[in-house]
């Protein structure tokens, strides 16, 4: 049993999304429950990789036995059990807040939910360059429908930009995937590690080529400047529960190139040595730069989480990109706490714009909230936690990531770039917050009904437990910080030694039944 | 025979960025289904041009054809295929929710 744990993170959604598509639409309890059993089993299921994982080893499933490099693996290493865990611990708060409603305002929701997750999982988990293609492609068309799920003008135009961009990121993703198969001879990405450090110096600019066609794809994912513009508008349109969910996705990017640039075209890889080291630096630093000015220009507060989502995204890539242990070290623990607090942020400011009425989510003076003092002490902690100011993660995350910018030579650069747009993050943040909260006027002033329903009809309480959650998401990485960094600088360096991964994936043997 | 295959990948994949790049939705269709064809070609001749031979290794045979690119293509097909489908889809919505079949839904006349 132990020896398939590596497969379930990528079946349990499969089969729960299938077995959804069965159950009719007025079983709405029990696609809830079903949906939820299943999320809830994919945490158990990754804190048990966690737990097996945290000694170093790496689990390596030869699906249908077949052994690499012939053979597709999927391979569990520290990195990809970690982002398993984040990825299932985000979907149960976004599927408790969906559960209130959202999920009813279009067909199959709980079904593309699981699919999505599908995906996530299995782009996390493969060992095989054309799998994560595969994978990819799953987590897409399901995000696709995700997206416009609810329906509305908004939705459909971001929602085709969205799918005409990564349509487009597919078919580079395939060129890549065939030059490199063409060059060399395999997918698999341990055994494209080994080609890739013997291959001779004529391949060597097709190889190039490739391999930064797979970054151009990887920095659309991850909505890297210039390739971000789908992003404000697909994220800040469609409804809560799935914007929360999208905070793991471009998280997929993230993850896509410390896996591909660290293990293909790391330190290790004669010609191709470092290939990116050159640009994903100034690019992270001008995508935190691009998206502050973003955070600082939005008018309504979705739209500014989603430019947050792309500040924080620039911040994750400048420590990535600084390709240092202690670089990669606090990226990942800058990689929960973003996560976290972008989905919370964006499950609140769902919460606040249904008691605004006709206001909705635009900084403009509204009327006054209903319950303002909770939701605002939540919206207060969740800017401090994205702003990074003491005691939250926030702060940690950054202070890590400036920590290890010391000794890089690109010193000042880094520090003073992620510090200004802190500061302008929080300007915005303050200014936002106190057009919500302090400049709110009475219901005659506005034009409003002074009976007028609030569109929410849930309690408060209920409505803001998954908010919470993820708030003590963050606070847990505060008062576990040691266990948790302790974790990622294993990471990082089980990253930075990639023999151990080639060596566990080449030498496996077959598993005797 | 290379010559060929390349220049046909090549004719397809100027077209579909050319296309792709058009202001209407409808082009935009049809230049990501060029930018397929051209990929799905694209990975087939990776296994390289060879004529006759099979893909099955027997004792008597030296020389094979690749069998994995039309593997990958076959995968390739369907995604793509799939997924032309689905924007064909979203782009009559599109059309029908804005009132005319420009992408950034915007109407020029």
């Amino acid at each position: 049993m132990m020896n398939h744990i590596t497969i379930f993170p990528v079946l349990l959604p499969l089969v729960a999304g299938i077995l959804l598509l069965l159950l009719p639409d007025r079983l709405l309890a029990l696609k809830r429950s079903v949906s939820l059993i299943s999320v809830l089993l994919q945490f158990i299921v990754a804190g048990l990789l966690l737990n097996t994982v945290n000694s170093g080893e790496i689990l390596v499933y030869a699906l249908g036995n077949w052994l690499p490099p012939f053979g597709i693996v999927l391979v569990a290493d520290q990195l990809a059990a970690g982002m398993l865990a984040i990825t299932a611990l985000v979907a149960i708060c976004a599927l408790f807040y969906a559960a209130r409603g959202t999920d009813n305002s279009g067909a199959h929701f709980h079904t593309l939910f699981q699919l999505q997750l599908f995906g996530l999982n299995g782009a996390f988990l493969t060992g095989d360059l054309f799998n994560l293609f595969v994978f990819f492609e799953i987590l897409l068309l399901a995000s696709y429908s995700l997206l416009l799920h609810g329906g509305g003008r908004l939705k459909t135009k971001a929602g085709l930009h969205f799918v005409i961009i990564n349509l487009v990121g597919s078919t580079l993703f395939l060129f890549a995937v065939g030059t490199l198969y063409g060059l060399l001879g395999t997918l698999n990405m341990a055994d494209l590690a080994v080609k890739v450090a013997a291959a001779p110096a004529n391949d060597a600019v097709l190889i190039h080529i490739a391999g930064l066609l797979l970054f151009a794809v990887f920095a659309l994912k991850a909505a890297l400047v210039p390739l971000y513009l789908w992003l404000p508008a697909a994220y800040a349109h469609t409804t809560a529960p799935v914007a929360a969910l999208f905070a793991i996705m471009t998280k997929v990017g993230a993850y896509s190139i410390l896996r591909v640039y660290t293990l293909i075209f790391g330190a290790q890889a004669g010609t191709a040595a470092n290939l990116i080291e050159a640009w994903l630096l100034p690019m992270a630093m001008l995508t935190l730069i691009v998206g502050v000015l973003g955070v600082l220009a939005s008018t309504r507060l979705r739209q500014q989480v989603a430019y947050l989502v792309i500040v924080s995204i620039g911040t994750l890539l400048t420590a990535i990109g600084m390709n240092s242990a202690a670089g990669i070290t606090a990226a990942l623990y800058y990689l929960p706490h973003s996560t976290f607090a972008a989905a919370a942020f964006f499950l609140l400011s769902d919460s606040i714009a249904q008691r605004r009425d006709v206001m909705d989510d635009q900084f403009e003076p509204g009327p006054i909230i209903q319950q303002q003092r909770l939701l605002g002490i939540l919206f207060f902690i969740t800017a401090i936690l994205i702003a990074g100011l003491p005691p939250l993660s926030g702060f940690i995350g950054k202070f890590l990531i400036l920590n290890a910018a010391l000794p890089h030579a690109a010193f000042f650069w880094i520090t003073g770039v992620i510090l200004i747009t802190s500061l302008f993050t929080l300007i915005a943040l303050a200014r936002g917050g106190s057009m919500l909260f302090y400049r709110a006027q009475a219901p005659h002033i506005c034009n409003i009904a002074p009976d007028a329903e609030p569109r929410s009809t849930m309690s408060l309480t209920v409505e803001l437990t998954p908010v919470a959650c993820l708030l003590l998401c963050c606070i847990g990485l505060v008062v576990f910080a040691g266990t948790v960094t302790g974790y990622t600088a294993a990471t990082a360096n089980q990253l930075l030694q990639p023999e151990v991964y080639i060596e566990s994936v080449l030498r496996m043997e077959v598993i005797q039944p | 025979m290379e010559l060929l295959i390349s220049l046909i990948i090549g004719v397809l994949t100027a077209s579909g960025v050319y296309l792709s790049l058009r202001g209407r939705t409808f082009p935009v269709v049809l230049g990501l289904t060029f930018l397929s064809y051209a990929v799905n070609l694209f990975l087939l001749v990776m296994g390289r041009l060879t004529i006759g031979n099979p893909p099955i290794i027997a004792a008597d045979i030296t020389r094979y054809a690749d069998p994995l690119p039309q593997a990958l293509v076959l995968t390739a097909i369907v995604i793509s295929f799939g997924m032309t489908a689905f924007v064909i889809v979203l782009a009559l919505k599109a059309f029908s929710e804005m009132g005319n079949d420009q992408v950034d839904g915007k109407h020029k006349p």
